[in-house]
């Protein structure tokens, strides 16, 4: 009988090392690809600040951050709010913070979470590899801290906060979502980021050049748009073309552009990162219990808290808070691995191409290749649906009533499962706003297209951040949203109000 | 920072992507966030005063000065993104269907149904409207405070010996038996002996080494006798030096240094006449407890006095200050000139900072006023840093106050007065008294 790894709740790190390499080793059994792991011991006020920071390891100072930390101060304090047992960071090495309150059978449930589950999502899944570059986010936080600090020693700490508080208000609309960007690492970064400041500058003169070319009016007289195609990434096309920043403003708001480029991954693959690291944590915790190099006792620990964390509550229960991304994503990460080994008529019937394959290559596949929204379109089951007993609502406000639209029986699994898939898309969650036009020879007022999507219109807080949008743009902003062509509403932002 | 590395061995293909690195990070500092925290409370400083000044208000007086929850309207902190409104066609999925059927139609809840799972009713009774976050008491306090200052704050340095400090100044010869420092009193009889023996032991050696050389069978007669005899002539010498002298004792010496320092006196004055009730009471109560914490935030040592008053003044201790009852007519004088005999007695204005507070409903013996007017302008405002008075009263005012006002003509930087007619007025009215003047 092999000796179990712990059998005390206390850790030391001789303890940690022994499971971690347990851990490492029938992971590589597994087939998974990771990142050498950091693992760094905290405390919980670190753990507070390690939230505060949204999980960035190194952040430039802004009150926001401040205003995160004294709220989780003041829940973790009050007993309303655990702290997250880990964060795991998206770099390498994979950084995962352990908090040294756990126990040792929570630091084991840790490491297989985050150190071998997300670790592996984050090295394999496509977006992550397209969209960040794990090498060198951290080289570049350090450089984003020592640029804005060096702003607020020249330009003072409130305008410094001001243009941050502009660009946080559009962070979401700084992300490009079909080019790829280019990774360069922090010391190239810095030289070219004196060469950018001066050739911007020249750039953006030269679109307001008050001499007239003879090029600007096409055949028919009519003036050229500009730009000459909507722009989606508001924030680079603010650093590009706004008329009246100072050259520090644009590396600013490229930096914000560069940090929510960064997190939009793992905005677009919640399900499926977490779903995967708790498939993984169960799965390998599991394995090392049936070789018996874990007790039954911290099975039980283990057991409680995969399970809370997993679970999913209907929608009619006090504290529902909606769909638990947990429990979505490792019911159908278990899914895949059933259908895989045990099909049924059914599966084969849906899954003809997994049924009966190798479960391991078929959830490397699945993990690699999709994002929340695809990957709940490919997999989502008859089976999960029924266990969740999923069913949607359409809340329209021409109709009296909502309507129960589809529920998990045969007519409804496909419809559902598109309609939870949609609910995933970022694009259908976020207003689609993009820029369409500057008054480039008369009042340089910016114009903007709000696309609408089921006729949603947009929320309450629109004036404000045309408030923020006019700060960095310096004239008049003008927002329609447009269904069918046609314009429903207008928000204004004229000089004086902002 | 203490850092744990392991390597676990090199694979023998030279390969070493396996390894992971364990780093103690608890030992690093843990206020990354302090910097965020203060710029948070700096940018809404406004909102947070208020928030302070409406719970001073509100708490009772004994934990007046506690840092704590502080809650502020969360639209005025909120970070604007872009979001849907509610409107237009909604489809959403919900798990854990227990009746519905395809098409059902359900009424729409109360309120906004579209939003996310509706508005949330909080059960801690605060309203998700507010955000809430703790501060520690001497944050709370620089909030409080913040703006204040004592008016003509003078800091007075102690000349001559009232005050005295005892501070270690090496060792002495003479001393008290209390004072006696073992270690170097043991060292010096140690050097002593070493020093007073060593001819001795020197001799001594050389007859043992003599001895020991005489061949065991050469040990008898004459010669060995008298080695012997010195032999044990010196050793008695030896043990017979004092093993503990008394000038090998050593006695820790102290030194008194005077200390500067600022001493301030608080003078409370309060009316306790048939016409103070106990509402009035607490809210001069307030007062004093407001004006006592500000100035121990100024001054390292702050006493009071307190002097109650009806028709004669007596001093007394704080609970008898706030709670005993009394009743009768009012002579203000009689506390005025209580104040004067025990500034005389007890606090010289060479030394302390003296400032006085007085509270009172206004009442006062009618020819009593004129009297008070003569103590203040010539015994107390001269002597004194500051001097506070508030009414507390809803009615018009009286003798007192125009009496008073009067006097502030004469000593407008020393003296004002102002008034209170609800416990809401207090905080303001206590700014307004200290807030900071543009010199």
């Amino acid at each position: 009988m092999t000796k179990p790894l712990f059998t005390s709740s206390e850790w030391t790190f001789d303890l940690i090392r022994d499971c971690d390499k347990a851990l490492g080793d029938l992971a590589r059994e597994f087939g998974l690809d990771t990142y050498p792991n950091q693992i760094e011991l905290i405390s919980s006020e670190q753990m507070m600040d390690a939230y505060a920071a949204v999980g960035m390891p190194i952040g430039y100072h802004h009150w926001s951050y401040g205003k995160q930390f004294l709220s989780t101060e003041y829940s973790y304090k009050r007993g309303q709010m655990g702290l997250a047992y880990e964060i795991v960071i998206n770099s390498n090495p994979c950084i995962a913070y352990l908090m040294e309150e756990n126990t040792m059978a929570m630091q084991a449930l840790v490491i297989a979470h985050a150190c071998y589950g997300h670790n592996s999502f984050f090295k394999g899944n496509y977006l992550f590899r397209t969209w960040t570059d794990a090498d060198s986010i951290i080289d570049y936080l350090v450089f984003a801290k020592n640029y804005i600090s060096k702003c607020e020693e020249r330009y003072g700490i409130e305008q410094v906060e001001d243009t941050l508080d502009s660009c946080h208000a559009l962070m979401n609309y700084g992300v490009d979502r079909y080019k790829r960007p280019y990774p360069i690492s922090a010391l190239e970064e810095e030289q070219r980021q004196a060469e950018r400041a001066e050739y911007l500058q020249r750039q953006v003169n030269d679109l307001w050049r008050t001499i007239p070319k003879s090029d600007v009016s096409d055949e028919r007289g009519q003036q050229r748009r500009f730009p000459a195609e909507p722009q989606e990434n508001i924030l680079y096309f603010l650093e590009k073309n706004a008329p009246l920043l100072e050259p520090w403003q644009r590396e600013v708001i490229r930096i914000v552009r560069k940090i929510a480029q960064y997190f939009y991954p793992q905005r677009q693959t919640q399900v499926m990162n977490e779903g995967w690291a708790c498939f993984w944590h169960y799965t390998l915790l599991n394995e090392l219990y049936n070789r018996g190099q874990l007790t039954d006792g911290f099975m039980l620990e283990f057991l409680q808290s995969h399970t809370s964390v997993v679970t999913q509550l209907p929608y009619d229960h006090p504290y529902y808070s909606g769909i638990n991304p947990y429990a979505l994503g490792f019911n159908m990460m278990m899914d895949i691995r059933r259908i895989c080994e045990n099909p049924t008529a059914e599966d084969r019937d849906w899954f003809p191409e997994m049924a009966g394959k190798d479960w391991k290559e078929a959830l490397q596949f699945a993990m690699r290749n999709f994002k929340d929204e695809s990957f709940i379109l490919q997999f989502l089951s008859p089976k999960v649906m029924r266990d969740l007993k999923l069913f949607s609502i359409v809340d329209d406000d021409t109709e009296d009533a909502i309507e129960v639209s589809a529920i998990h029986n045969e007519s409804g699994f496909r419809r559902l499962r598109e309609t939870l898939a949609g609910q995933y898309n970022l694009g259908n969650r976020e207003p689609n706003i993009q820029v369409y036009s500057v008054d480039v020879r008369g009042d340089r007022s910016l114009t903007l297209h709000h696309t609408m999507h089921d006729r949603r219109p947009l929320g309450s807080s629109t004036d404000e951040v045309l408030k923020h949008l006019h700060r960095l743009w310096g004239f008049d902003v003008h927002l329609h949203s447009i269904d069918n062509g046609e314009i429903k509403q207008s928000y204004h932002c004229l000089k004086g109000q902002a | 920072m203490a850092v744990f590395y392991f390597r676990p061995p090199q694979r023998p293909d030279g390969e070493s992507g396996y390894m992971s690195y364990i780093i103690d990070r608890r030992l690093n500092s843990k206020n990354k966030s302090a910097v965020n925290r203060q710029r948070f409370l700096r940018r809404y400083r406004n909102q947070i005063r208020k928030a302070v000044s409406d719970l001073v208000n509100e708490r009772s007086i004994t934990d007046i000065d506690k840092g704590g929850k502080i809650s502020i309207p969360a639209r005025d902190i909120s970070e604007p993104v872009i979001h849907h409104g509610s409107g237009g066609r909604n489809t959403r999925v919900l798990p854990g269907n227990k009746q519905f059927a395809e098409g059902d139609r359900i009424e729409r809840p109360q309120g906004d149904g579209s939003g996310e799972g509706g508005s949330k009713a909080s059960n801690s009774g605060e309203g998700e409207d507010d955000f809430s976050f703790t501060i520690s008491q001497q944050e709370f306090l620089d909030f409080m405070f913040d703006g204040l200052e004592l008016p003509n704050l003078v800091k007075r340095q102690l000349s001559g010996v009232e005050e005295f400090k005892k501070v270690r100044a090496g060792y002495a010869n003479e001393g008290s038996p209390g004072k006696i420092n073992i270690v170097r009193s043991l060292r010096s009889a140690n050097m002593r002996r070493i020093a007073l023996t060593g001819g001795k032991r020197k001799q001594l050696a050389a007859l043992e080494a003599q001895l020991e050389a005489m061949p065991e069978a050469d040990r008898q007669g004459s010669v060995f006798e008298a080695l012997m005899v010195e032999i044990l002539r010196l050793r008695k010498a030896i043990s017979a030096t004092p093993w503990l002298d008394t000038f090998d004792l050593k006695y820790n010496l102290h030194i008194k240094h005077p200390i500067p320092r600022s001493k301030a006196v608080m003078f409370c004055l309060m009316d306790v006449s048939g016409s103070m009730d106990q509402a009035t009471k607490d809210i001069a109560k307030r007062f004093f407890i407001l004006l006592y914490l500000f100035l121990q935030r100024n001054y390292e040592k702050t006493e009071v006095v307190f002097i109650r008053h009806h028709t004669i003044a007596k001093e007394v201790d704080e609970d008898e200050f706030f709670h005993s009852r009394e009743t009768g007519g009012t002579v203000v004088s009689s506390a005025l000139k209580l104040m004067q005999s025990i500034i005389e007695a007890r606090y010289s204005p060479g030394e302390w900072n003296i400032y006085g507070a007085q509270a009172s409903d206004g009442d006062n013996w009618e020819d009593d006023s004129a009297t008070c007017a003569e103590i203040m302008q010539n015994h107390l405002l001269p002597a004194c840093q500051y001097y506070a008075y508030i009414e507390i009263t809803p009615r018009e005012h009286q003798s007192l106050w125009h009496t008073y006002e009067q006097v502030r003509q004469r000593f407008s930087d020393a003296f004002s007065l102002q008034h209170i007619v609800s416990a809401a007025d207090i905080y303001p009215v206590f700014r307004e008294l200290f807030h900071k003047k543009a010199s």
